[in-house]
């Protein structure tokens, strides 16, 4: 079934536009790569759906219209967005950053339990629970940021660009992470990221957006090593 | 000694009233990141509403419940129309638009009460206990009792509470706050509210003593601002350490050192200031703020 359905969608910052009509669609518990070059409207697209820029077209979640919603409205019915640039409260401390997450939910003992499986999912926090964020490095903020989205208990999580400003094994670490929380948790996920092996290595489909509307759609084999793909990282 | 020891106590009984408006301001600051330089103006609209009250021959304990209120209300509604217009943009936009706020409640005031000092009845008994040779008035005891039980009960909201992690979060990253669905303009209504009631609190609590005029706490808020500057803007214990501290100084200061006296005393709190933001920025009690990227 499908849990989320973008038709001809478009957003614009002003005067500029920058999603000309994208459609896409996210199955239950599927994974799906949104791919393009620097200005192609991959990070719109997941703030259109989060309610954080005005949008026009159609935004289908769970069997609902959804555009328009506010992001916290948006976030209530189960969508988590992991925004760029991470989005962690610098002045919170680990463990309170994890707990912003599951502000909507009432649930304590679950609540305790996906608490321990954040820490057993990523180690590296488990010894700096009562540090501030913003005095964690790069790779720990961004494991706190998939953290605190996770411990929303969302139907589908938005990704974007987890890898952007990591060392390539620290992003290796924080995407195999990542693709454990997807196998054990069955949460679909929306994935925005530049680097084609690491996107690949986490979505089932990916659809290929070029200035602000898709250009191609397929399966990660279909699209792997295809020329337009090349185009659409290089910009060539 | 006994000099001494009076001069002390009543220095913690003023302090206690800078400490009020020190922790509202920190509440605004550390719920909204501003600093609210109304909140002295706000506060004596809130008195002015429990004297109203109270002229209408309600108990004072009424009157100042129905200011609490009502003060709750007003910060909330100023927050929602007015700063929200502002809180996006240049901070420094939101603190002239705060600083107009004082002129424009302290004007209101004056409007409907006028200037004339007006008795306001005080909640605490005025006798006077002896304590270590000095003359205590009950009411300078309790104020500092008062305010300490707010401060500690304020630390809890932050600290222990979803609500004041929520108020905190929605301070530190807005945007990010409402991805986990942190409804961000309802809790900034909230955080000004309580502001707001904190300084009804001390509005109600100082009037007896300077009795009510719209300008009563423009002093006080240049002390309470000392006092945040000198406690910490993140820490509710340490600006009313800082408070206390001031209040006690400045008396002691008056006494000791001819050469400042009553008239120069207002100085020390300018003096501490600088001092401070020269040696150490972030307060006695306050934390770095502390930015990777």
């Amino acid at each position: 079934m499908t849990l989320l359905e973008l038709t001809d969608v478009t957003a614009s910052y002003g005067p500029v536009q920058v999603l000309d009509g994208v459609s896409l669609s996210v199955p239950d518990g599927g994974s799906v790569g949104i791919l393009g070059a620097n200005g192609a409207g991959k990070t719109t697209t997941l703030r259109a759906i989060s309610g954080s820029v005005r949008t026009g077209g159609q935004i289908r979640f769970d069997g609902r219209d959804i555009r328009g919603r506010r992001p916290d409205q948006v976030a209530a019915l189960g969508i988590a967005h992991v925004p760029e640039g991470r989005g962690t409260l610098g002045q919170l401390s680990v463990r309170e950053n994890l707990m912003v997450g599951a502000y909507l939910r009432k649930d304590r003992k679950a609540i305790a339990g996906d608490l321990d499986y954040c820490l057993d999912l990523f180690p590296q926090l488990q010894d700096r629970v009562v540090s501030r964020a913003a005095a964690l490095s790069g790779g720990e903020q961004q494991m706190l940021a998939v953290g605190r989205a996770f411990m929303a208990k969302p139907k589908l999580l938005l990704l974007d660009e987890a890898s952007l400003g990591l060392a390539p094994s620290t992003a290796k670490a924080v995407y195999q992470a990542i693709r454990r929380l997807r196998l054990e948790s069955g949460i679909a996920m929306l994935v925005v990221e530049q680097n084609a092996n690491l996107a690949f290595s986490l979505v089932d489909t990916a659809t290929v957006l070029e200035t602000g509307r898709n250009v191609l759609t397929g399966t990660s084999a279909e699209l792997k090593g295809m020329d337009a793909i090349r185009r659409a990282y290089l910009g060539g | 000694m006994g000099t001494f020891i009076q001069l002390v106590v009543d220095g913690l009984a003023t302090g206690s009233i800078y400490a009020a408006l020190a922790l509202a301001i920190v509440l605004v600051n550390q719920a909204t990141g501003l600093i609210n330089f109304a909140q002295g103006g706000m506060a004596v609209l809130s008195a002015y509403i429990a004297y109203v009250f109270v002229q209408l021959g309600l108990p004072l304990i009424l009157a100042i419940l129905i200011s609490i209120v009502f003060s709750f209300l007003f910060g909330a509604l100023v927050e929602r129309f007015l700063i929200r217009r502002f809180e996006r943009g240049d901070p420094d936009t939101a603190v002239v638009v705060t600083i107009g706020l004082l002129t424009l409640v302290t004007g209101i005031s004056a409007v409907l009460w006028g200037y004339n000092n007006l008795g306001f009845p005080s909640l605490f008994p005025l006798t006077s206990v002896e304590i270590l040779g000095a003359v205590v008035s009950v009411r300078s005891l309790a104020t500092a009792v008062t305010i300490v039980v707010i401060m500690v009960v304020l630390q809890l909201l932050f600290l222990r509470t979803k609500l004041g992690l929520a108020l905190r979060a929605v301070a530190d990253n807005p945007a990010s706050a409402a991805f986990s669905g942190l409804p961000v303009g309802r809790l900034l209504m909230v955080g000004w509210g309580l502001a707001a009631t904190l300084g009804a609190i001390a509005g109600v609590l100082v009037a007896p003593q300077l009795t009510l005029t719209p300008g009563m706490l423009d002093t006080a808020l240049v002390y309470a601002l000392a006092a945040v500057i000198l406690g910490g803007l993140t820490s509710p214990i340490g600006c009313v350490v800082a408070a206390s501290a001031i209040g006690v100084l400045e008396n002691l200061v008056a006494v000791y050192i001819p050469l400042i006296g009553h008239d120069l005393k207002i100085a020390v709190p300018f003096a501490l200031i600088f001092v401070i933001l020269i040696v150490r920025p972030q307060g006695l009690f306050g934390r770095k703020v502390v930015v990777r990227v």
